[in-house]
């Protein structure tokens, strides 16, 4: 557990955090109950600071995994969760569960597979044949350990940077990290977050749902 | 998370020893804190910085061998016809072998689901990186034209020609390389999560400037989790054939050659136990001061130590094996070449060679068998290094003895190792540990977010 959290104040639906976080809540919930249109959109984002969504902060992973299949199953879909490590429940509870990187890394190693075999080909066959020890031009057993070593090669670097491509990184800036604690989500916190742009948002609803999580914390994320 | 283990941090199974893979008191928080300090606090020890200087030292001996051998060409090193391999390829094969430890922890105990390996895969990959570091300079210095080295790959030029793809010097050249891209490259992903822990929990702007662009804005969301972790298993499912192709290729520069004492089936299987055998040796030589040093026995436990004790009894074993069947080999030929090398290997001037290599390779391991020895870290320790020994003493019966004595006695000759190959010798072991000081003291040697996840709060349900 944290050191640095005070266990003695009762955690759950309340504020346990020494941050002003309802006043900004309730500022928001007031400007949402004036503009009778519900979601939030960016229309809406020139009145109030420009909001990413509403992240709720939790001290052990089954809470994490409990609140995200909730939040899942009440209907959110752009939502997402953040962990110091990886938990394989949680990606499925946010319902992401196929990636595309198996596929990339398999086409970056037929490439390597197939570039490195005929580049020897090419080489040692077409454009410069050379008689050594009366092997044949296209000795083939002799070419597949490079055409393994280029296999290997591609798929790893298909692996490497399909995984950083497809997880848009680097990104040195993200909203998330301007959410207070956040810092600690590479050390023992853990965040699920609702975002703005979610078509059943409603600041509102978002907030009071995630009251219910047994969350530690609700905060605003802004832009 | 593991649903299927009912003690978190313990193995189950009668055969398993209990003690933990981490201390069970550990939490999120304690092991977060812990393996980054190392890192981010303000004070060097004092020991390290001793340490650092004498590598440091060291490798400037390395830096003036590489000079002088530029300028006066190789016949510096005692290398000449007919060992034109000397102690240099000898060093290579040994440095490399060494790497190989690291990739089978990371990767082949990944995929084995070996949760031990968690707490030395990050230290064993960087020993890999800059094992291999080691090992590629002596090829390349041994070419005798070390600036002309591009030659060896293909690349379009005005001669027209391409390199010769049916020699395994070719394939040592694309394994090699390979190797130390992707062993670099793993390491590298394993660093992100932490990357983002030290930019996190560092203080100093500068550290949290350089942590941060290392770390690209990692941010522990479970989509990258997911593609990350999918990456992660890839990777070790690629590096782990790799690992068994690099020493499998590095075998056949002397397999395809028709030396005896070269020319044999066993050897690329040989030479990759041989590596894993090298490797593990290295690990606990290394794992055992530093883990007392930094206080690191919460991590990594005596639970380790056996495991790491059993590899490379079971290694040395099969290295053994080896042994006994290039004897076999050498006497069931009826070739007259063949049962000659092994008889020169044990009677002729490079004998004291071989039988060391015997003592410290087939029968100082057996003392691993005794659970005393396994749990004593000086016996450990010193065993460690009799077969670091050995294992380079391998290299040079392999190397030097079948090379002096070939085919015809015209043209037998003898090899002694000049100031200079020791120097370079010497010099790269310097480089190795100024690599490995700069390591420690800059980037956390246990995987941060690895440990989270068997930690007892992660896999309790």
């Amino acid at each position: 557990m944290a050191d640095d959290k005070d266990k003695s104040k009762e955690v759950g639906h309340t504020n346990v955090g020494d941050r002003p976080v309802y006043p900004a809540l309730r500022d928001r919930e007031s400007v949402a109950a004036h503009n009778p249109v519900p979601p939030l959109t960016h229309a809406h984002r020139r009145h109030a600071p420009p909001l990413y969504g509403v992240m709720a902060e939790f001290d052990n992973p089954r809470d994490l995994v409990a609140a995200a299949h909730r939040t899942y199953e009440a209907g959110y879909r752009r939502i997402n969760a953040y962990s110091p490590y990886p938990i394989e429940e949680l990606s499925e509870a946010i319902g992401f569960t196929h990636t595309h990187l198996p596929l990339i890394v398999f086409i970056g190693g037929l490439v390597g597979a197939i570039g490195g075999f005929f580049m020897q080909y090419w080489m040692e066959v077409i454009d410069y044949p050379l008689n050594v020890g009366g092997k044949p031009y296209n000795s083939w057993p002799a070419f597949i350990p490079i055409t393994f070593e280029t296999t290997v090669l591609c798929a790893a670097f298909s692996a490497v940077l399909g995984m950083l491509i497809l997880n848009k990184l680097p990104q040195p800036y993200h909203p998330v990290f301007n959410a207070p604690n956040f810092a600690l989500a590479t050390r023992d916190l853990f965040f699920l977050v609702i975002e703005a742009s979610d078509p059943k948002f409603n600041h509102g609803e978002v907030v009071e749902f995630m009251k219910t999580l047994n969350a530690q914390d609700v905060t605003d994320v802004e832009v | 998370m593991n649903h299927d283990e009912t003690q978190p941090g313990y193995t189950e199974g009668p055969m398993h020893s209990t003690a933990p893979v981490i201390d069970p008191g550990m939490t999120f928080a304690s092991v977060t804190d812990k393996i980054s300090s190392i890192v981010l606090k303000r004070r060097t020890p004092l020991w390290w910085f001793v340490g650092f200087v004498i590598s440091f030292i060291l490798f400037q001996l390395m830096l003036l061998t590489i000079t002088q051998l530029v300028f006066v060409g190789i016949g510096l090193w005692g290398v000449n016809v007919p060992i034109a391999w000397g102690v240099d390829i000898l060093n290579f094969v040994w440095w490399i072998g060494i790497g190989h430890a690291g990739t089978l922890i990371s990767a082949i105990l990944l995929l084995l689901r070996q949760r031990w390996r968690t707490s030395i895969n990050r230290f064993a990959e960087a020993m890999t990186l800059f094992a291999v570091a080691q090992a590629g300079m002596y090829p390349v210095f041994h070419l005798g034209r070390p600036w002309l080295m591009y030659w060896l790959f293909p690349y379009p030029n005005t001669m027209g020609i391409w390199p010769q793809f049916r020699s395994p010097l070719m394939w040592d050249v694309f394994a090699v390389s390979t190797y130390a891209t992707v062993s670099a490259m793993f390491w590298f992903v394993g660093l992100i999560p932490d990357f983002a822990t030290l930019r996190d929990r560092a203080r100093s702007k500068p550290f949290q400037m350089l942590y941060g662009l290392l770390a690209m804005g990692w941010r522990g969301s479970a989509r990258h989790w997911h593609r990350y972790e999918m990456a992660y298993l890839l990777l070790a499912g690629l590096a782990t054939p790799l690992v068994l192709s690099v020493h499998t290729i590095v075998s056949f520069d002397f397999a395809v050659g028709i030396i005896p004492g070269w020319h044999a089936t066993i050897f690329p299987p040989y030479f990759v136990a041989g590596a894993i055998y090298a490797g593990f040796a290295m690990v606990l030589f290394l794992t055992i001061p530093l883990r007392k040093v930094y206080g690191l026995e919460g991590f990594i436990t005596m639970r380790h130590m056996h495991n790491m004790a059993k590899v490379m009894l079971a290694t040395g074993l099969i290295v053994g094996y080896g042994y006994i069947m290039e004897a076999f080999f050498g006497w069931y030929s009826g070739n007259r070449y063949e049962r000659f090398m092994i008889w020169n290997r044990m009677h002729g001037p490079y004998a004291l060679y071989y039988w060391a290599l015997i003592l410290c390779n087939i029968i100082t391991p057996q003392f691993l068998w005794i659970k005393k020895v396994r749990s004593n870290l000086l016996a450990l320790w010193l065993i460690s290094i009799v077969v670091s020994i050995g294992m380079w003493l391998e290299r040079f019966v392999i190397v030097v003895t079948s090379l002096h004595r070939d085919y015809l006695p015209s043209s037998w000759g003898m090899y002694q190792p000049t100031m200079w190959d020791w120097g370079m010798f010497i010099g790269t072991i310097g480089f190795f540990f100024t690599l490995l000081f700069l390591f420690l003291r800059f980037l956390p040697m246990i995987s941060i977010f690895e440990m989270r996840t068997i930690l007892p709060e992660a896999t309790e349900e």
